[in-house]
């Protein structure tokens, strides 16, 4: 089981430390702490291990260090910055555990750029040495790198020419998306394993900053507060994430049908204010629908078909998403809609299938409202009395998808009038056949046969073969515009998690299977 | 250097006078080289005339050609040993293929690394001990020293030449990086940090040019190997002259022994205090010193476990030292059995060359300690033999960093290991004796008290003969 429950005086690898407006977060992996048997974390790199410690951390400067207006990520390693996710881990996994570990990396830098950009956190990569593959990647998140220039230490993305796969976490894409680098000296960057001294390094715009050893912790320091200037971070007490309690959001699985039941419940009685503390009801859904989220993603594989469920009173709810929206500009209101916004696209980008279920006690409401939509589907029981769907203004841009589009834009192909439509009903609780017609829920069975549509509907689709369900799904989630964030799920990790199956990366006599033994790949030389 | 004579300046046998990509490139980094031994090189003695050893050819009679010379004007050439006819790779998986006579595309970016790395190391330790002329204990050692650092200097040419010559705009600038990183500069460091030690005492000196030169011989014996063929007989010719580095530490620490050995006699005690009241160095304190050089240049052979040593021997680039010695040069199957503090561990043989040629060079090292120990022992004084320290004692690479294991290889508790680490290795307060006994002697044929006079003299010359003249 690989959990995501930790806290930094349980941290192997990283240590936050927190001086004024800036926190510094140093990596400095124990080489024998690796998350799974078989391989040893050295010179600085990375598994899912040391990434979910980055996540943890990052949520407690977001949450616990609201006086934080910068982060300089850097390592505690003489001269080896980071030399990325290590290899040997990779070699060992299998296809489903690379995927998973590629998208929740993936997730954690794009949530670095999230935050930079909506919670007025700002972001250094301070390399401090080597930076290779990964380690490279997660300075690409930044919002600035500045690196030692000693005359040895270069920059590198040398996946495809030691290792035969891509520079996967959003290398390649943010290169070119981000950093404008040209692209025929991305082409020869890319295909360099030695990589680039400094100099160069910023000649192409790889690094921002090249400093001198002995002037490169001035220069970040002063660097760092610099940025944290940036930042309109308010400062004062935070909110101290204690553990888990998991009452908020309930999994259930059959493991014989291969499905899961996640169950939302609203709160019994709204809160009336913002309170610091992390029992309030937003944040403690925001961190309890997290971590269902990756617990089922990485620890249950075979269930492929969620069933996205609700409970609780719709009033209480809309009371919630009233105080969301009177108290926007709060920074625990900012920071605990930021980890919704996160958590919510991560369903988007789950290979997962996913029924929202708008049964007789169901509460779709305000954000609630947004499962629904970022399910595949959804069935909605038309009784009398029965359940309802309400919109508020949450589904109008407060929880935009990574591309920048909002669940109902993406559901209506960007057609702007059904968006307005829905617009216009606001407030008002939905019954199913006004829904229908709104184009809000996908099938409205009565109560004779919702039970029995539902369950032949599951059945159907836990039939499916699943690698043509991933595929599918994501293509339909994201309609309309593509951005760098779509570009690095989308083409890059398609990419990558097809020559993550080629036998010339992980084929017996393949790159990855060879790496480190000495043997040199086999290639089938055909270009498909 | 337009219009230069090129054979009469740059000795060379790469047929220099006739290749305009070399001239060009050479042209640019001959003038910073000299800049760099000007402002780097030893310090204070570019105007003496020192009595040295030049290689003009790669025959019998011209590698050892001895003049006095002013060490800027030395003339540092360009050989490569005689070619082996239809020489193929010996080891690896390409084993019996013809060897490359210029560098595969696939291998471009591994074999600049090998390169470099050790081309980086040869101005290093010019740079490290650029301040010891000001403390030599005769002239004899004095132009040993520059002997030394002048055939660094050669072997810093022989790695720029196969850059320049087979590696292009890529190999023109790690050419000049060379010249730009400086040993023990905070801003510029060397690669390998052992390199980035200053060595500002004698007794260091030779036990660099004993442990550190000899984990060189080793490495250049590995390269020696190469199916990369301008490598491999760049590297044997630098062999030949690395063989004198190690003599200058072997019989430097056999003079050192000789020496206390008799002042020992005339006083008639081991008491290291008296001893060292008489101005030598006591066993003791020289045993601390090679457990500190030994330990440090273990570290240069790298981890026990190292992907790199697997892909660079089953890719033809780098070999084990003496290859033919072997019967198995492929590999695939073979095991080793590597101790780590956590048990015995078996482990590809591929994957842990690092310590196949670590154990060999272990053994190299054991020659100059029975040389040494036979004439203590005839001296008496058996109970004072002088012993390498174990290989997992304060290693700083590998499986055995920061763990309590003493130079007898036993394990300790942490504390006492702490508590007795200077028991082991000098401390600050041996450091600074032996920093007193470096005085300065500088007339032909006369020795600083704590080493004894050598053998016999320079290419047959007396001792007494003035090694250096200096200003």
């Amino acid at each position: 089981m690989i959990s995501f429950d930790t806290r930094p005086e349980s941290y192997h690898h990283w240590k936050l430390a927190c001086d004024g407006p800036v926190a510094v977060l140093t990596l400095d992996v124990a080489e024998d702490k690796g998350l799974a048997p078989g391989y040893k974390l050295k010179l600085n790199s990375y598994d899912l291990g040391v990434d979910i410690e980055l996540h943890d951390a990052l949520n407690r400067i977001r949450f616990e260090h609201p006086e934080v207006k910068s982060v300089v990520l850097t390592s505690g390693k003489s001269r080896m910055f980071c030399s990325g996710a290590n290899i040997y881990m990779l070699g060992l996994s299998t296809h489903g555990s690379k995927v998973n570990f590629c998208k929740f990396t993936n997730e954690t830098r794009n949530g670095i750029e999230d935050s930079s950009r909506d919670s007025g956190l700002k972001f250094l990569a301070a390399l401090n040495g080597t930076t290779a593959g990964g380690g490279y990647e997660m300075a690409l998140a930044c919002d600035e790198i500045a690196m030692v220039d000693d005359r040895s230490s270069t920059v590198s993305l040398p996946e495809v020419p030691l290792l035969g796969v891509l520079p996967g976490t959003g290398g390649l894409t943010r290169l070119v998306d981000k950093r404008k680098v040209r692209r025929d000296l991305a082409d020869l960057f890319c295909t360099t394993a030695e990589g680039v001294r400094a100099e160069r390094a910023k000649a192409w715009k790889l690094v921002d900053h090249v400093v001198k050893p002995q002037q490169f912790a001035e220069f970040v320091k002063h660097r760092a507060l610099e940025l944290a200037k940036q930042s309109d971070r308010p400062g004062g007490a935070g909110v101290k994430l204690s553990p888990l309690k998991r009452e908020l959001v309930k999994v259930r699985i059959d493991a014989a049908s291969r499905t899961a039941e996640i169950t939302v419940h609203a709160p019994a009685k709204a809160p009336e204010a913002v309170e610091a503390s992390a029992d309030w009801y937003p944040l403690q859904l925001a961190r309890e629908l997290d971590e269902a989220i990756l617990d089922l993603r990485h620890n249950h594989l075979e269930v492929g078909l969620w069933l996205l469920r609700t409970r609780g009173k719709a009033e209480e709810m809309l009371k919630v998403d009233a105080l969301l929206e009177r108290n926007a500009s709060h920074w625990l209101v900012r920071e605990t809609v930021g980890l919704l916004r996160r958590t919510l696209a991560r369903l988007d980008v789950s290979s997962r299938s996913m029924f929202a279920i708008l049964d007789r006690d169901s509460c779709f409401a305000g954000t609630l409202a947004e499962l629904a939509f970022a399910a595949d589907r959804s069935y909605m029981l038309d009784a009398e009395p029965g359940p309802s769907l309400t919109l508020t203004e949450a589904s109008f841009g407060r929880y935009p998808m990574v591309n920048g589009a909002t669940r109902l834009q993406a559901r209506f192909c960007g057609e702007r009038g059904p968006v307005q439509a829905a617009r216009q009903v606001i407030g008002r609780a939905l019954g199913a056949l006004e829904a229908r017609a709104l184009g809000l829920a996908t099938s409205t069975p009565d109560d004779i046969d919702f039970e029995e549509e539902v369950r032949i509907a599951c059945e159907e689709r836990a039939s499916l073969s699943p690698d043509a369900l991933t595929g599918m799904e994501a293509s339909l989630r994201f309609t309309g515009c593509e951005n760098m964030a779509t570009r690095i799920f989308g083409r890059l990790s398609a990419w990558q998690n097809w020559i993550f199956i080629r036998p010339n990366a992980v084929g017996e006599q393949g790159a990855l299977k060879a790496y480190g033994t000495g043997a040199k790949a086999k290639f089938n030389w055909e270009r498909v | 250097m337009g219009g230069i004579n090129y054979s009469e300046k740059i000795p060379n046998n790469v047929n220099l006078a006739n290749d305009r990509t070399l001239q060009r490139a050479l042209e640019h980094w001959q003038p910073k080289f000299i800049d760099w031994w000007k402002s780097m090189g030893p310090s204070d003695f570019q105007g003496a005339e020192a009595y040295l050893r030049t290689a003009v050819s790669v025959n019998a009679d011209g590698w050892a050609r001895y003049g006095a010379v002013k060490m800027p004007d030395y003339r540092w050439g360009i050989f490569l040993a005689d070619p082996v006819a239809e020489r193929r790779i010996g080891f690896g998986d390409l084993m019996g293929q013809p060897a490359w006579q210029q560098v595969p595309g696939e291998y471009r970016s591994t074999l600049r690394r090998l390169i470099v790395t050790q081309g980086d190391t040869e101005p290093a330790s010019v740079e490290q001990q650029r301040l010891l002329g000001h403390s030599c204990p005769s002239l004899y050692d004095l132009r040993n020293l520059f002997q030394v650092n002048v055939e660094e200097g050669r072997h810093l040419w022989a790695m720029v030449y196969l850059l320049h010559a087979y590696f292009g705009r890529d190999g023109r600038e790690e050419a000049e990086e060379l010249l730009a990183r400086h040993s023990g500069d905070a801003d510029k460091p060397r690669i390998l940090s052992t390199f980035n030690e200053p060595i500002s005492d004698w007794l260091s000196f030779y036990c660099f040019t004993y442990f550190t030169d000899r984990d060189g011989k080793y490495q250049l014996k590995s390269l020696a190997e190469s199916g990369f063929d301008p490598l491999s007989r760049t590297c044997r010719f630098m062999l030949t002259e690395e063989a004198h580095h190690m003599f200058v530490g072997e019989t430097g620490i056999g003079r050192v022994v000789r020496r206390t050995l008799e002042v020992m006699k005339a006083l008639g005690t081991d008491d290291p205090s008296a001893i060292r009241r008489a101005g030598a160095v006591d066993l003791p304190l020289l045993q601390k010193y090679l457990n500190f050089w030994c330990s440090s240049s273990l570290d240069l052979f790298g981890n026990e476990i190292s992907s790199n040593a697997a892909a660079n021997f089953a890719n033809g680039l780098k070999g084990r030292p003496d290859e033919s010695q072997y019967t198995d040069h492929v590999l695939r199957e073979a095991t080793l059995k590597l101790a780590t503090p956590e048990g015995d561990q078996e482990a590809p043989m591929l994957n842990a060359l690092n310590e196949v040629m670590r154990e060999s060079y272990l053994k190299d090292c054991e020659i100059g300690l029975k040389r040494w120990n036979r004439v203590i022992e005839r001296a008496g004084h058996g109970a004072l033999a002088l012993a390498l320290p174990s290989a997992h004692f304060r290693r700083s690479i590998g499986s055995w960093v920061g763990h309590p294991v003493d130079p007898q290889g036993r394990m300790l508790p942490r504390e006492q290991y702490d508590r007795r680490l200077h028991d082991w290795i000098p401390s600050e307060a041996d450091r600074a004796f032996v920093r007193s006994l470096m005085q300065r002697v500088v007339e032909p044929g006369r020795m600083a008290g704590w080493v004894a006079p050598p053998d016999r003299g320079i290419n047959n010359l007396p001792l007494e003969h003035e090694y250096v003249q200096l200003q």
